[in-house]
């Protein structure tokens, strides 16, 4: 069998790389990651030929400006893996784009030049004769549209060409005779050591611009690279110019010379309509307005109402009891449900009123109970009697069946459950499947509906340019922490949910501001953390105005802090090379495209996170639900559950910060399915109950025993920033591609947490008299540790950036 | 020197030469600024860094400390 073929698509970012993609390979496509980075990686087989596959490489300006998406793409076409370069370039910008063309003929492959865009060439009124460019590059240069699948065919034929092996290898660019020669020399030099491959002249360039990469991978000994720097310092002292920009000089006059030729008429002059729309969407007043309108929109339509919808329906109805279908019958079932519970609640109280005054419930006619119905966090809403008369009446009321309001669909749970019993399934396995698996599959699945809503915006917000410059307007905010203003999106996401905010960190194209967003994105208090703050504020603040706000200002604030604070260790120290950053004309996006993109990011959720949620879903029920009893593993209430001891043996932990009893401990291990767990759990624990429905616990007095205000605000804080719900553990898994990366954004968070509210509670304690000295001591050496790290000089600033300044 | 950072708005300028590590100019004259390149600063975003430039026929958007790397005539 021979070998698969492949070709390798490059261009730059913008150039319609992922339309053309799209549209020479349809459905057949699967993504990865390129091993070892964040950079994504597509395959998709040819349309004309499925044996061959085309290789969507990330989009780059040049194979040498020492970025990731560089490398991985360099690395690919030296590997001897493609067979033939595919390279897309912008019609509309040739200039730019062909510096990469010039670099792309070097390399010793066959190289088919896809022009796009021409139906915008021709509207400009642009002409260029591609058949001249085609002699001058001495490779097929071909017209098309990728938007409008125009040429497709020709380019196809073309590639088949190539594949056959029918087409001639580009003939490079010359440099001046002194570059040349010095090229020459590098040759000989390197000869003895490294065997000559096919794409040796770019090879001997990168060497001559002192490619960091290059020289690494070849070894070269002392004695021949000093001979090499010795040969450049030559030809610079020559030309007095360095050999970085001799070489890129040089390349772009050679480009210059070839569309003097080739390029016969030039339409510019007038304003496009992009330009028109950039002249009202960055402008320097509208500007701000514009922006905060459609950020609340994208938030607004994915985090509040469409995709909320959506993720409540997959919740509570497709993976809940069920749901109506297109909510016929909803609101009468509702009400019906609420008169029901309030019966239930009337008739639990009359009972319980009636065994504490040694009666029969059914005989007591002259004894009146108290209904008092509590809020989501616990504050009393309302509070009526129940007399005798009520309480019979309630025993009459009946459980709604919601089949009777409309035609109601039952959820995946309640399908599961009927088939196991069925089937006649023992009690654990029932159990595992239905709370374990069901529930871990539903905790997956649950976050897709909000996530397709959102990653159809990220999708429309990349292709028709907009992206770009919410980057441009927000840039100069995050660069003060170490960010740049791509991170914008994925921290205002994570305020509604971690887990897509993550995910949006795809957009970010710099992999070391991608995985300084991943991991400081998840301290934002998403909307799982509000019933937290809200109980916590309840208990033991009186619903104090600030303890919410103050919660947002800490986790904004921890954000701001880890940035500052990780840009200054190397590994996410920016980038030496300076951030640049493409305003593309704005352009309408083909639809499919952006369902294309959107479905994709989805399902590599799913995917790639998805295991680790779902394993790690069934270990905490399973810790949750059993225990050792009698001698052998047994189904158990939750306060003797293996989670229990587990929280009492590791307690101690959690002394320092204030709240040292595995009570806590255990709300807060529940709160990693998510972060809302806590309350449940403390309603649980705290509330002594079997069972506790939303409205109705009294553990505010409860948790005032265990709790000081100074401790319940130190585990508030503790809780909003370490490490989040796994959900979102497997975004940042995902996102990182890396365990160790990963290992250390959980591990940062949970330490920085655990720092904080040690600080806090130690400092707080201090002052308020019930502190202890060694407590109080290292909560200040930590707090100086922080501090230097907070203000230290950054040492790894780049040179050129503090002679700049003027 | 004058550099990139500090021309007007409106202003075309032409590049004299690349200042800062190979890093840096590499990354520039991938976006197409060398030597006699003709360059305008089109605009400034709203929080006065970083700025527009029309580079080549096309917007490209540089902040203020690495428009400083450019020298201009």
């Amino acid at each position: 069998m021979s070998r698969e073929i492949a070709i390798a698509l490059a261009g730059n970012p913008n150039s319609g790389k992922s339309t053309l993609f799209n549209a020479l390979t349809g459905a057949r496509q699967s993504v990865g990651n390129w091993p070892g980075v964040t950079v994504e990686k597509k395959t998709g087989r040819l349309k004309a030929q499925s044996d061959c596959q085309l290789v969507d490489l990330p989009g780059i300006y040049s194979l040498a400006a020492g970025s990731v998406d560089e490398i991985v793409a360099r690395d690919y076409l030296v590997s001897g893996e493609p067979s033939l370069i595919l390279n897309i370039v912008d019609g509309t910008n040739l200039e730019r784009n062909l510096y990469l063309t010039t670099q792309l003929c070097e390399l010793g492959l066959p190289v088919v030049v896809a022009v796009n865009m021409m139906d915008v060439v021709k509207r400009t009124g642009d002409r260029i004769d591609l058949e001249r460019l085609a002699a001058e590059l001495s490779c097929p240069v071909l017209p098309v549209s990728a938007l409008l699948g125009e040429g497709l065919d020709a380019l196809t034929a073309a590639l088949l060409q190539g594949i056959r092996g029918e087409l001639p290898l580009p003939q490079p660019r010359t440099f001046p005779a002194a570059i040349e020669s010095a090229l020459a020399d590098i040759a000989d030099l390197i000869r003895p050591v490294a065997p000559s491959v096919p794409g040796e002249r770019s090879r001997l360039i990168a060497l001559f611009e002192r490619d960091a990469h290059e020289m690494e991978r070849l070894q070269l000994p002392a004695g021949v690279s000093s001979a090499i720097e010795e040969r450049i310092s030559r030809v610079e002292a020559e030309f007095d110019d360095d050999a970085v920009s001799l070489i890129g000089q040089e390349r772009y006059q050679a480009i210059q010379r070839l569309l003097a030729s080739s390029r016969l008429e030039h339409g510019r002059g007038q304003l496009t309509v992009s330009d028109r729309i950039d002249l009202v969407v960055t402008n320097r007043i509208l500007a701000l307005p514009i922006f905060a309108v459609v950020m609340f929109l994208v938030y607004y339509l994915s985090v509040s109402t469409v995709g909320g919808w959506w993720t409540d329906w997959a919740n509570d109805g497709l993976f809940g009891d069920g749901f109506f279908f297109l909510g016929r019958g909803r609101e009468a079932y509702d009400e019906k449900f609420e008169e029901f519970e309030l019966a239930e609640m009337s008739i639990e109280s009359f009972e319980e009123e009636a065994e504490a005054a040694g009666l029969e419930a059914e005989a007591a006619t002259d004894l009146v109970s108290e209904v008092i119905l509590f809020g989501e966090s616990g504050e009393e809403e309302d509070r009526f009697p129940v007399t005798h008369a009520d309480y019979l009446a309630a025993l009459d009321v009946e459980e709604p069946d919601p089949a009777a309001f409309g035609p109601w669909v039952p959820g995946v749970p309640v399908l599961v459950e009927q088939a196991l019993e069925a089937g006649n399934v023992s009690g654990w396995l029932h159990d595992l499947v239905l709370d374990g698996i069901v529930a871990g599959v539903g905790a997956v699945l649950g976050f897709v509906p909000q996530m397709l809503v959102l990653f159809f915006f990220l999708a429309l917000l990349e292709a028709c340019g907009y992206m770009a410059r919410i980057a441009f307007v927000m840039d100069r905010i995050f660069r003060s922490f170490g960010l740049s203003g791509t991170s914008f999106i994925p921290m205002l996401v994570s305020t509604g949910c971690a887990v897509p905010g993550v995910m949006a960190a795809r957009t970010i194209e710099n992999e070391r501001d991608r995985r300084l967003t991943v991991a400081t994105a998840p301290f934002m208090p998403c909307g799982a953390k509000l019933p937290v703050i809200a109980l916590i504020a309840g208990a033991l603040f009186a619903d104090a105005w600030w303890v919410a706000p103050s919660a947002y200002f800490a986790s904004i604030a921890a954000i701001l802090i880890s940035g500052i604070v990780l840009k200054k260790f190397r590994a996410f120290a920016g980038d030496a090379a300076p951030f640049v950053l493409e305003l593309p004309s704005y352009r309408l996006p083909r639809p499919g495209d952006v369902l294309r993109s959107m479905l994709e990011r989805a399902w590599s959720f799913i995917k790639r996170a998805g295991s680790i949620i779902l394993l790690a879903q069934v270990f905490v029920w399973f810790a949750t639900s059993y225990g050792w009893a009698d001698g052998a593993v047994r189904a158990v209430e939750q306060d003797q559950s293996f989670l229990a001891v587990l929280g009492s043996a590791v307690s101690w932990i959690f002394a320092p910060l204030g709240w040292g009893h595995w009570q806590a401990v255990v709300a807060t291990i529940t709160g990693l399915i998510a972060k809302e767990n806590v309350v449940g759990t403390f309603g649980t624990l705290y509330g002594g109950f079997a069972e506790v429905s939303e409205s109705g616990w009294e553990i505010w007095a409860n948790m005032r025993v265990h709790f000081t205000a100074l401790s319940a605000y130190s585990f508030l804080l503790f809780n909003l920033l370490c490490l989040p719900c796994f959900a979102a553990i497997g975004a940042i898994r995902r996102e990182m591609n890396s365990a160790r990366w990963t290992l250390f954004a959980i591990g940062y968070q949970t330490g920085f947490a655990y720092v904080v509210s040690l600080i806090f509670y130690q400092l707080g304690a201090m002052f308020s008299g019930t502190g202890s000295i060694i407590g109080f001591i290292v909560a200040l050496a930590l707090l100086g540790v922080m501090l230097y790290l907070l203000l230290r000089p950054n040492p790894n600033r780049r040179p050129a950036l503090a002679t700049a300044r003027s | 020197m004058k550099t990139l950072a500090e021309v007007q708005i409106g202003d075309r300028v032409q590049v004299r030469r690349l200042h800062g590590t190979d890093q840096v100019k590499r990354r520039l004259l991938s976006m197409g600024i060398t030597k006699g390149t003709q360059i305008e600063l089109r605009k400034v975003a709203p929080l006065g860094d970083p700025l527009e430039l029309t580079v080549r026929g096309y917007e490209l958007s540089l902040r203020r400390a690495d428009a400083g790397c450019v020298e201009v005539d």
